[in-house]
């Protein structure tokens, strides 16, 4: 449903302020949104500066250097610090990314730092993505065949493997899904673009003989027709891929079986 | 801690508005202003039915500064629901999803918008 304002339990105050540590040269201030479970108040932003010549250059970086140093109830998700994983998925400067592949120097002024937008907060940048994994498992995203399985695996020729690239390498970060603003509003019943990028994914393999079926479980006005193309998923995707174009083939393919 | 008291995190409030989703919202909301618009036109044809005494009134509504601003509003958005349906169209179509291709066809709608404007006032003004 669409509710352009915050419920009254997520407004954002100001938060606490941490000065610049003593002796440095060049600082770089993060602003970030913080909401503690326990404390039964409504989140804030806090605002931190980080000595710069003492920092390594990505906003992940900072972010952990806080933990580490400034405020260890700093909380956030990340692993493999190198843009594979999709842990550190969050909304910084205003638009979706990745924490550990964003350098902060790409960021005029204030870095702000918040979580997946109009997700539930588990905790400070921590958002829940339940409804999204649920959404993931409802397309069944694995290889499903009728025919009995040969002797030795699927044979793909090249041409039909290279229709699976842009789709395969997405990381499943769901920064493209939280950036549309059909997911925010229709989010219950609107697969959202990363989603409907792995439905085309399996939809496109020449080895899947389920494709008919995926289609028809895709019909419906919301769980596909909710994109209206507003290209905010492509814009954001840190690994360039183009959900926005992944949906629009499906849209191809239920209009061409029809004719 | 259950998950039902659980805040929602910022999303319009937050989100860095972009030429994406700025033209997309515009194609919604100059929709809405076409639908409120060709109720002016159904009052304007209904007073040339009605006979000469409405139809003064019509006119003289549509020449007065408030009639010109809204007949103004509704050319622009006129123009810009055209030109963005058939970006739409091409979208359809499935062309024009790179990202320099949607930049550039966004702001081609933005400047056929604003050129279709000034065309039609500019001949329209001279015709009259």
């Amino acid at each position: 449903m669409v509710a352009f304002t915050l419920p009254a339990n997520s407004k954002i105050t100001d938060g606490k302020s941490w000065p610049a540590p003593s002796g440095a040269k060049r600082t770089k201030t993060y602003k970030i949104y913080r909401w503690d479970p326990d404390s039964g108040a409504t989140p804030r932003v806090d605002t931190y500066q980080i000595d710069l010549d003492d920092c390594g250059p990505m906003v992940l970086d900072a972010l952990i250097k806080i933990k580490n140093e400034i405020d260890p109830t700093l909380t956030f998700r990340r692993s493999c610090r190198e843009g594979v994983c999709g842990s550190c998925a969050m909304n910084i400067d205003g638009t979706n990314t990745l924490a550990c592949t964003k350098n902060m120097d790409d960021v005029e002024g204030e870095v702000k730092v918040y979580p997946l937008p109009h997700q539930p907060v588990v905790k400070d940048l921590v958002p829940d993505l339940n409804q999204a994994y649920a959404q993931l498992a409802s397309i069944e995203p694995w290889l499903k065949t009728t025919t009995p399985a040969p002797e030795r695996e699927r044979l793909q020729s090249p041409e039909e493997r290279a229709q699976l690239d842009g789709l395969w390498e997405c990381i499943l970060c769901f920064c493209c899904t939280t950036a549309c603003p059909s997911y925010w509003w229709n989010g219950d019943r609107y697969l959202g673009p990363a989603v409907l990028l792995q439905a085309y994914r399996w939809i496109a393999d020449t080895r899947d003989e389920f494709t008919g079926e995926r289609l028809d479980q895709l019909e419906d006005p919301f769980r596909l027709y909710r994109c209206h193309t507003i290209m905010n998923c492509t814009k954001t995707c840190p690994k360039g891929l183009n959900p926005a174009k992944a949906i629009a083939e499906i849209k191809k393919l239920m209009v061409e079986r029809k004719t | 801690m259950s998950a039902d008291r659980r805040p929602l995190s910022p999303h319009l409030q937050i989100y860095r508005p972009q030429l994406t989703s700025t033209l997309s919202i515009l194609h919604r909301l100059t929709g809405i202003a076409l639908a409120v618009g060709t109720l002016l036109l159904v009052y304007w044809l209904a007073a040339a039915a009605a006979g000469p005494d409405a139809f003064h009134g019509a006119q003289s509504f549509m020449g007065s500064w408030l009639g010109v601003l809204l007949l103004f509003g509704w050319s622009v958005a006129l123009f810009y629901h055209l030109c963005n349906g058939i970006r739409h169209l091409f979208w359809d179509a499935g062309y024009g999803f790179e990202l320099p291709q949607a930049y550039t066809s966004g702001w081609a709608v933005v400047i056929g918008t604003g050129t279709l404007t000034v065309l039609a006032w500019v001949i329209g003004l001279i015709v009259i």
